[in-house]
């Protein structure tokens, strides 16, 4: 065990927790006005279902011991064994620690969904669907890639939960949006966002949070680490300033919305590179990715799918370009631990990589959609009745409002 | 007595209502009012989705004057709320029948 990893694992673990409220801010302040309060409840949420859950038995079927490469068993239920000692998955911080680190991946994950079905999902839908989401969906891509599954042994390259996190939720996110239908007055109204200001705050604890993130995924305060912290900051600057240098192009003016919907597509796409790609290769990701999000966000528009806060272009799209860089870039010349890319003599690696993300997203597409018919026959529907979407989710949901006048 | 009621830019209230002043105005109601008329709205993007925002900020002036005011009230205010763009705004000009302070029950001029 060694004290200064645990104690920068630790901090890096309460870092990606704020994340969660971060992102309550961020999806907040780009929704509605009547609907604030639902939105934020949608990520905070999450902080207690999939704490249990985890607890419960989540964490064994991630990281349990493994079952044909296909999920972990339920030995470790309860905790049952998870100790104080260093683990398997952690030989210099304990075993505990790892697995609160881990769960603050897991808490995130669904909230990051709940951007697509903004403004008209019903509550009681919305919990369920984390439940079920989180244990059929999420457990089992985690132990795929994390939990020594068939990616993990195929070699599959994910530093910090590109596919795990962001593939996975962008496409389950496409589903529900599709399957939820789209806001009531779309393409008629405009569904301006209510808060902008909320949104650069959220945009910005996400930014500090991810360096746990990314940075935290090394589990130890060393090389890796500090390479991961470095091209997350690059990676993410430069995805900054191509989000705004497109934008300025097309629609003759740069945005703060721009500017920060940017920094998400950079933080998205270094999450699997973060440890493995050098500083340069970071900012070539990073830039690529910012103009890339971006015309997957107008080709929303195009499409017809009402994503109502954009998960599907940035974290899908993102994260999809993300796997795939990891697998051009990487390079043993800065993590030996990692594998050499297209670029780097291997293209190998980017076959892998393609095969990774494709398996999480046929896999995502897939049960997302059984689970949402699950939800919504138990239900008796997913979607808000009319009345209430008009209302909005926070007096028809929560019986409060996010402002008094 | 009428009264006057002028619908101007939010930020052309500052220059209208010191020029009131200076011709011994000491009160008037403003409310935050939204519409469009001859200048439009403008229109807003977020994420690439552009926005025509019809219905724009203005400010509405209420202001009860005698008779023999109006003309150079509304001059004034029509001086100061002119920037000589479209959407400057419009002053309307309405008979009032009477008028009742609550405090002291005058009527009529002398209670405006």
């Amino acid at each position: 065990m060694n004290t200064g990893d645990t104690a920068f694992m630790l901090i890096a673990t309460s870092m990606v927790m704020l994340m969660t409220p971060g992102l309550a801010l961020f999806y907040g302040g780009l929704v509605r006005s009547k609907n604030v309060l639902g939105t934020i409840m949608h990520s905070m949420v999450c902080l207690g279902v999939v704490s249990i859950i985890w607890v419960l038995y989540g964490y064994s079927l991630a990281f349990g011991p493994d079952n044909s490469g296909l999920i972990g068993n339920l030995s470790l239920m309860g905790l049952n064994g998870v100790s104080l000692s260093p683990g398997p998955y952690s030989k210099t911080i304990p075993d505990l620690l790892f697995c609160a680190f881990q769960l603050m991946f897991a808490i995130i994950t669904p909230a990051l969904i709940s951007g697509a079905i903004a403004e008209r999902m019903k509550f009681s839908a919305y919990l369920l669907f984390i439940t079920l989401w989180s244990t059929f969906v999420y457990l089992p891509i985690c132990h795929w890639v994390w939990g020594g599954g068939w990616l993990a042994k195929m070699g599959a390259l994910d530093f910090a939960g590109g596919t795990v996190i962001h593939i996975n939720s962008g496409v389950a996110a496409l589903v529900a949006a599709i399957m939820l239908g789209k806001r009531k007055g779309w393409g008629r109204e405009s569904f301006h966002p209510h808060n902008l200001p909320m949104t650069i705050l959220g945009a910005g604890i996400l930014w500090f949070g991810w360096f746990g993130f990314n940075a935290g995924s090394a589990l130890s305060a060393g090389e890796t680490a500090t390479l991961a912290f470095f091209t997350t900051q690059v990676a993410t600057g430069a995805a900054v300033l191509s989000w705004l240098a497109v934008e300025w192009l097309v629609q003759k003016k740069p945005t703060t919305l721009g500017a920060v919907s940017g920094a998400l597509a950079g933080l998205v796409a270094i999450t699997p590179a973060a440890g493995f790609v050098s500083p340069v290769s970071a900012i070539i990701i990073g830039f690529s990715a910012g103009a890339i999000c971006y015309g997957a966000v107008l080709a929303k528009n195009k499409l017809g799918y009402d994503d109502a806060l954009d998960v599907v272009g940035i974290h899908g799209v993102g994260g999809l370009f993300g796997a795939l860089a990891t697998g051009m870039f990487a390079s043993t010349a800065v993590n030996q631990a990692g594998a050499n890319g297209l670029f780097f003599g291997n293209p190998h690696q980017f076959l892998v990589q393609a095969i990774g993300a494709g398996a999480a997203i046929a896999y995502s597409v897939v049960l997302t959609f059984i689970i949402l018919k699950v939800v919504g026959t138990l239900t008796g529907g997913i979607r808000l009745e009319q009345e209430d979407e008009m209302q909005g989710l926070d007096l028809s949901q929560h019986s409060e409002v996010g402002y008094t006048s | 007595m009428k009264k006057i009621e002028a619908i101007i830019k939010p930020f052309a209230l500052e220059k209208v209502k010191s020029a009131l002043h200076d011709m011994g105005v000491y009160g008037m109601t403003i409310s935050e009012v939204k519409g469009y008329g001859r200048q439009k709205g403008h229109s807003e993007i977020y994420r690439g989705a552009e926005y025509m925002v019809d219905f724009i900020p203005k400010i509405k002036i209420e202001l009860f004057v005698v008779s023999e005011d109006v003309e150079s009230m509304v001059e004034c205010i029509r001086q100061a709320a002119n920037s000589g763009k479209i959407g400057d705004g419009k002053i309307f000009i309405l008979p009032v029948d009477d008028v009742v302070r609550v405090r002291t029950s005058e009527r009529g001029d002398s209670a405006i």
